[in-house]
């Protein structure tokens, strides 16, 4: 059993600390450890997006950073989004287009998109198109995500 | 066209039931699923495409630190080579059993060897690379007309050519022919003033799915095997864990946890079996994962063909003959989609002389499992382009002439049913309308092509209960796997039933002990047949909560009358009382409702579909950009229309991907070389427009609210009518997908 590391961090505002192996990832972590399975894995090398988050601010693969990586850091994951009486506005749009239909893609879209909107309120299709173009999902054919994110925008 | 009936909540678009879980991160995948004691199973699997398994030593592995439980296919039931039928058709036994855990042979790159239940993922894989493995390496085959040829390596040495009932004295890897036979075909061509013949080839793609397979299994001392996984059917599931475990039935319980996408790829089980081995040899729960390149080698993609295509019509626009052969890749163990592929090919069309043949032919390749509208798609590419050409010649209008020659109520499909209504004429004068077909289109490298499909749907069993609530709302316990927001569209059905919104129905996805038989969420059956059955079962409720209202007015239930959710007395009582109201008395007048049905409906009602694109070729990098997509299609009824919407534009998105991106590329060792995401480069939102649709509605007959599928069938214009397209934009008829920059810059002559 590999030794594990003690990593503190902020966790949707809230502060988590758990023991780590240096090798695993923060999907893992979150995952595995801390039972916060939102974040999914679909391809574990940062090609899918289905782990998209946002760490101190910046849009990540959670399956790209690893866990002890996020000591004292910020970590906003698709759990930490609604009020506890209200969905966030990105969610709701999504429900709204009916953005969604497995769903497994769904937090990853969605974190991706709230790291577009908290830098650039109002996109344009093409520039929402560039910036969700790292998150894959074959169900919808992206019309009804698109449109919920320029929904979103103009909420 | 026939009348439009009135509904409340048919045709409306509610939040759908499981939406908030789904965006909130809380709905439970396959994947998220925890328990006490969770042990990580890990699958060792061949590095070669073809070669004899000499030995397995498992005995480093045992020995590794944290290590639970090893296991091989010497850990299943011995399987005789005997034919199971799961449902949903025979399976050869040994087979499905050889494709979990290989015994004797292992055919692709990536099958199953071993595994290993560790106390975590990394300890288990750690375990796997010791486990140690002698191979005889044997001659890969990987092309279907290789495979085809007398003196191919053989794949199965027992494997004898099944022929329309008659079976071959020598083994070969063709599995089996079929052949489909309508009028003279000689005739036909003879009539013809043009013929077009051409031939056509297709790749290896994959389903795509971002979910990666996962299962995890539990074995009690009192021998109860749960397994939660998922899966388009917990029942099919079940069945196949029966067969290929050789245990009782009513011993397992399949618990089916949210799906993050199927398409015809998670029906046949993988690490199901593994996980329950893992789990009984350890004592301890197990939880198997595929990673991404497992999903690529070692799940079913959708089959490579080769396909040649004979049209034959009159200088009058009337198709007289038209003749195919498909050749399929079944992959590793018989049993591709040529089947469908025969029945589909020529189905839009009242053609007079017909002759198909197919042939199912074993290659070194994952075994192929159903992918949206399975088999149609690589035959339409090459049915549709010829169509094309045919009109091209003829100097018809693409759409006219699928008007002239369009199938109707009447029409026999060469591999024998009668069309009952159907709306392929009204897809296409929906396409010939549409401002996209009527804009124009002049720009240079410019490119429009239009492209027709079909795709004949399934019925099979459903079951729903429904269980009503004092406050006049009803729960509804379902056995499909909603994959695409059928719990809202199965709820709707409920709804319009017993006149209460959307809202007031809370529909449960259960496991196989919960509620009764029901058949895959597959085949575009599940708001048809599903649907049905809910249908069924709100009727059921209706009924008894009529007896209900007639007992609290002492008349005859004959005098009690429901509409608009309201039971009224219509023997000159003055009585009236809505559903939510009665539904608070069921205590007083005698217990609880609970409505059930369980359905097999056969009237499915095939659908049809007509896509417009319009592209652009860059000469420069050969690289096709889609600039405006449109598709009509037929849904019968919509019953939820944005989700109606969600699968048209999802089935041409993974359809442009196929016509433009995706195949499995093998090294002559038979290795695919892009098992990723990122090599094996699906549509990103970047990649698209819009994907404009037009939701054509003639009522299926066979359903009462006139649903037919809708799913499947959208996939298969998107390949044709792009190259189509690009014969439009630049005069070259492209005959191989994918029609990626290499291919078009080789048809244009640039490399």
């Amino acid at each position: 059993m590999a030794r594990k590391t003690h990593v503190q961090t902020q966790l949707n505002g809230e502060p988590v600390e758990f023991l780590c192996e240096a090798r695993q990832s923060l999907l893992e972590v979150l995952r595995d450890e801390l039972h916060l399975t939102g974040a999914k894995e679909g391809c574990n090398n940062g090609n899918c997006g289905a782990c998209s988050l946002i760490l101190d601010g910046r849009l990540v693969n959670s399956c790209l950073v690893l866990g002890v990586e996020t000591e004292g850091k910020t970590v906003e994951t698709v759990e930490g989004l609604a009020a506890p009486d209200k969905l966030h506005p990105i969610q709701e749009a999504f429900l709204e287009n009916a953005a969604l239909q497995c769903g497994i893609c769904t937090p990853g879209f969605i974190m991706s998109a709230k790291a577009l909107l908290d830098t650039n309120p109002n996109p344009t299709e093409h520039e929402v198109r560039y910036w969700l173009a790292g998150n894959l999902c074959r169900c919808t054919g992206y019309d009804k995500i698109v449109r919920a994110v320029l929904d979103a925008a103009s909420a | 066209m026939p009348e439009k009936k009135e509904y409340k909540v048919i045709g409306t678009r509610p939040i759908r039931h499981d939406g908030v879980d789904k965006v909130t991160g809380r709905a439970l995948y396959g994947a998220d699923f925890h328990t006490a004691g969770l042990l990580h199973g890990t699958v060792l699997r061949s590095p070669h495409a073809h070669a004899r398994i000499l030995s397995i030593d498992t005995s480093r592995a045992e020995a590794y630190p944290g290590v639970k439980a090893v296991v091989t296919a010497k850990d299943l039931p011995a399987a005789q080579d005997k034919i199971a039928d799961l449902g949903e058709g025979a399976v050869n036994l040994k087979y499905l059993c050889d494709n979990i855990l290989a015994s004797d042979k292992a055919l692709y790159k990536g099958h199953a060897i071993a595994a290993v239940a560790a106390t975590n993922a990394h300890i288990a894989e750690e375990a796997c690379a010791l486990i140690d493995v002698a191979y005889e390496v044997l001659p890969p085959v990987l092309e279907v007309r290789q495979a085809m040829k007398p003196d191919a390596p053989l794949i199965h040495e027992n494997l004898k050519t099944g022929s329309m009932g008659e079976t071959a004295d020598k083994p070969s890897n063709i599995a089996s022919h079929l052949q489909h036979k309508k009028g003279d075909i000689e005739k036909g061509f003879a009539e013809a003033d043009v013929i077009i013949e051409r031939e056509f080839v297709t790749g290896t793609v994959h389903q795509g799915y971002i979910e990666p397979h996962n299962a995890t299994a539990l074995y009690n001392p009192d021998g109860q095997l749960t397994v939660w996984c998922s899966t388009q059917g917990a029942f099919t599931v079940r069945e196949q864990l029966a067969e290929i475990l050789q245990y009782p039935i009513s011993k397992i319980k399949v618990v089916p946890m949210e799906i993050g996408g199927g398409f015809g790829g998670k029906i046949n089980v993988y690490v199901e079996p593994v996980a329950a081995l893992l789990a009984k040899k350890s004592g301890r729960p197990v939880k198997v994962l595929m990673n991404r390149a497992d999903v690529f080698e070692a799940t079913g993609p959708t089959p490579a063909s080769f396909i040649s295509v004979k049209m034959g019509a009159t200088k009058d626009g009337k198709l007289t003959a038209a003749q195919t052969r498909l050749d399929f890749e079944a992959g590793a163990y018989p049993g591709s989609p040529v089947g469908a592929g025969a029945m589909c090919i020529f189905a839009p069309y009242n053609i007079e002389n017909v002759l198909i043949d197919g042939y199912d032919v074993v290659v070194n390749k994952p075994k192929t499992a159903p992918y949206r509208a399975p088999g149609a798609t690589n035959a339409a590419f090459g049915s549709e382009t010829v169509i094309d050409e045919l009109a091209e010649k003829l100097n018809i209008d693409a759409l006219e002439f699928r008007i002239m020659n369009g199938a109707k109520e009447g029409v026999k499909r060469a591999d024998g049913p009668v069309f009952p209504r159907i709306g392929f004429i009204e897809s296409v004068e929906a396409a010939k309308q549409h401002p996209h077909y009527t804009s124009p289109n002049g720009k240079k490298h410019h490119g429009r092509g239009v492209a027709s499909g079909f795709w004949f749907n399934i019925g099979l069993a459903s079951s729903v209960t429904i269980n009503v609530n004092p406050d006049g709302t009803i729960n509804l316990v379902e056995g499909s796997t909603d994959i695409g927001g059928t719990r809202a569209s199965i709820a709707m059905q409920a709804a319009e039933v017993l006149g209460i919104p959307a809202e007031a129905v809370n529909p449960s996805v259960v496991d196989t002990n919960s509620v009764g038989y029901t058949a895959v969420t597959g085949g575009s059956r599940t708001t048809f047949a599903t649907g049905y059955a809910a249908y069924e079962a709100a009727q059921d409720v209706k009924q008894q909560m009529i007896a209900r209202a007639a007992k609290l007015w002492e008349v005859d239930e004959k005098d009690v009358q429901f509409a608009d959710g309201e039971f009224s007395c219509i023997n000159g009582k003055e009585e009236q009382i809505s559903f939510r109201d009665l539904s608070a008395r069921l205590g007083e007048t005698g217990g609880p409702v609970v409505g059930r049905a369980a359905v097999n409906p056969p009237g499915a009602g095939g659908a049809f579909a007509t896509h417009i694109v319009d592209l652009e070729v860059d000469e420069e990098t050969g690289k096709v950009e889609i600039l405006r997509y449109t598709a009509t299609q037929d849904a019968g009824k919509a019953i939820h229309p944005s989700y109606v919407e969600g699968q048209i534009q999802g089935g041409v998105v993974q359809g442009i991907g196929w016509a433009l991106n995706e195949e499995y590329i093998y090294n002559a060792e038979g290795t695919m070389t892009n098992a990723s995401f990122l090599d094996y480069r699906m549509p990103t939102c970047l990649d698209l427009p819009m994907i404009d649709t037009v939701i054509v509605e003639v009522p299926n007959p066979g359903h009462p609210y006139g649903v037919r599928g809708v799913g499947e069938v959208p996939i298969v214009p998107p390949p044709a009518a792009i190259a189509n397209a690009i014969y439009d934009a630049i005069g070259i008829r492209m005959t191989e997908l994918p029609m990626s920059p290499d291919r078009m810059l080789k048809a244009m002559g640039k490399i």
